[in-house]
């Protein structure tokens, strides 16, 4: 018997139609291996978000499964894993300071307060604010309230970080320079990361595998390996490899936008 | 002075927005008073019409110990109005939001509440209740809370959905969501609420204590109003009518000072931007 490893993400035939009858999502399928780095790419209305938050446990979905290290998403902690999410806006809390902010996760869990104190400190350091620990959301730019928000979705050491069009808002050097902090991050730190954009050169920048959606109604119609060499720099962005693979997804991105696609059951 | 060179007289410090955000009034005021003194004087009026701004000020002081009494009256029925309606309001916001049918069943009755005139519920109000004060409490105090029902309910309402979807991620129970996230997402609403209520319960006060006519010790400002007017003692109207307003803006300016205390730095509305 061949040991294979165990998939960090298992979205087993999961859909999700809403109550007004609207299918967000038909059945998909899909296998994430532990350390992949897999973005959700397509027009808006494909679902990608509807998936992702499926993931994380905020949406039911109608029918079918998903299991996190081979456990339902509300039994994780069980398996000694962990997850974060990041939203499209930092979704800071404007009242308290970036500290504060970033150890929320703590203290929700309980976390002593000393050793909170330090996984701040931590993780400031990592996103480049810690001179900001004590700066108020609104004195920072969009940029730095992004770090701070990745710095808060990894303040509690998880196994699998979750995106959703986190950089989508931002200024296109802003966003080049986090996509390149990020890739650091899930190499140092052996993440599992799924990242939903609707950004070709993003998606071939980050990932090494690109999971190709379209809309009405929401569905998986093909997939992509990106199998180049980490770590990437911006050298790679303007590599041959770079463009092909921005071609091939930017032909399936218009197919997909078109709606009538032979994958369509 | 001629006037092509008044630009080159305004010192720096004259065009700091928060210099002019005082001055500025100021002079309407002043300009105000010294017309009003002129028009007087040159018409020659009556006091028993309109007393000059000296002449209120005169008996402003020469009244001073009954205004004072009266004054003081008028103040604690306000201030224990606006108390009662904030902590009530609080408690009943706390209440709606608890769900939405709850909200929909009752709401109406707030609203009920905020239509009816409040001299049309006075008398009653003032029959039931035997003590004076009590009851000049009450009436000022319905006056007052529906403002803050309405913004606190609102404000527990408005957290922003990510934010929420952030803390049901994380697993956060009940009071977790209410302590760390809709009180302090509430606070802006709540503060706008208090701000008008503290101005109505000063409002209810002087409606309850004319409906009431209460006199002796317990006579507040609007009995003092009543009273001067049946005795045709405009000045001393007039010194009373001073002394609300001046009341009203005092609350006014308190309820802003605190509310840029507790919000300052991080809600839109209490941030300058220079």
């Amino acid at each position: 018997m061949t040991y294979a490893p165990a998939p960090a993400v298992e979205v087993l035939s999961a859909n999700k139609t809403y109550n007004n009858g609207t299918q967000a999502l038909l059945p998909v399928d899909l296998s994430i291996e532990e350390g992949q780095f897999v973005t959700l790419l397509g027009p808006s209305g494909c679902g990608k978000s509807t998936l992702l938050k499926m993931v994380a446990g905020l949406l039911e979905p109608t029918d079918g499964r998903l299991l996190l290290w081979r456990k339902p998403v509300q039994q994780l902690a069980e398996s000694g894993k962990r997850m974060s999410f990041v939203f499209q806006s930092p979704t800071l809390m404007p009242w308290a300071t970036v500290e504060r902010n970033v150890r929320l996760p703590l203290e929700l869990a309980g976390v002593e307060k000393s050793m909170a104190a330090d996984k701040v400190k931590e993780v400031l350091a990592l996103v480049g604010l810690s001179k900001f620990a004590k700066a108020l959301p609104r004195a920072l730019s969009g940029g730095m309230q992004m770090r701070v928000s990745i710095a808060r979705g990894l303040v509690t050491d998880p196994d699998l970080l979750l995106m959703d069009e986190p950089f989508g808002a931002l200024d296109e050097i802003t966003r080049h320079r986090l996509d390149a902090e990020l890739l650091e991050l899930w190499q140092k730190k052996k993440l599992t990361v799924i990242f939903v954009t609707h950004s070709i050169h993003e998606a071939v920048f980050l990932s090494n595998r690109v999971v190709m959606m379209a809309a009405r109604p929401g569905r998986i119609v093909e997939e992509f390996a990106i199998p180049e060499a980490y770590p990437r720099t911006a050298e790679f962005m303007v590599t041959t490899a770079f463009s092909q693979h921005a071609k091939k997804l930017q032909d399936s991105l218009m197919r997909a936008s078109e709606g009538q696609e032979a994958h369509f059951s | 002075m001629n006037a092509p060179h008044m630009p080159r007289l305004i010192q720096p410090w004259a065009q700091n927005p928060k210099v002019q955000k005082v001055i500025h009034p100021i002079l309407v005021g002043l300009v105000l008073v010294v017309l009003w003194q002129g028009l007087v004087t040159g018409l020659n009026l009556p006091p028993y019409l309109v007393p000059s701004p000296i002449l209120m000020m005169q008996t402003l002081f020469t009244d001073g110990a009954v205004l004072g009494m009266a004054l003081w009256v008028t103040l604690k029925i306000t201030l224990l109005a606006f108390g009662v309606a904030t902590v009530l309001g609080v408690l009943i916001s706390f209440v709606f939001v608890q769900s939405k049918s709850i909200e929909a069943a009752l709401f109406p009755y707030a609203v009920l509440l905020q239509v009816t005139p409040i001299v049309a519920i006075a008398p009653l109000i003032i029959i039931w209740v035997k003590d004076p004060t009590l009851s000049m409490v009450i009436c000022a105090s319905l006056v007052a809370l529906f403002p803050i029902i309405s913004n606190t309910t609102l404000g527990l309402r408005s957290v922003e959905p990510d934010l929420q979807s952030y803390f049901k991620l994380n697993r956060a129970n009940r009071w977790q969501v209410l302590w760390r996230l809709r009180i302090p997402s509430a606070l802006p609403y709540f503060f706008g609420g208090m701000r008008i209520s503290s101005g109505l319960s000063l409002i209810g006060a002087v409606v309850a204590e004319f409906v009431a006519g209460t006199g002796g010790t317990g006579a507040g400002l609007a009995y003092q109003i009543l009273q001067a007017g049946f005795q045709l003692n405009i000045p001393r109207m007039f010194a009373a009518l001073l002394l609300i307003s001046l009341t009203g803006v005092f609350l006014f300016l308190f309820m802003s000072w605190l509310s840029h205390k507790a919000l300052g730095g991080w809600h839109a509305s209490e941030v300058v931007s220079d």
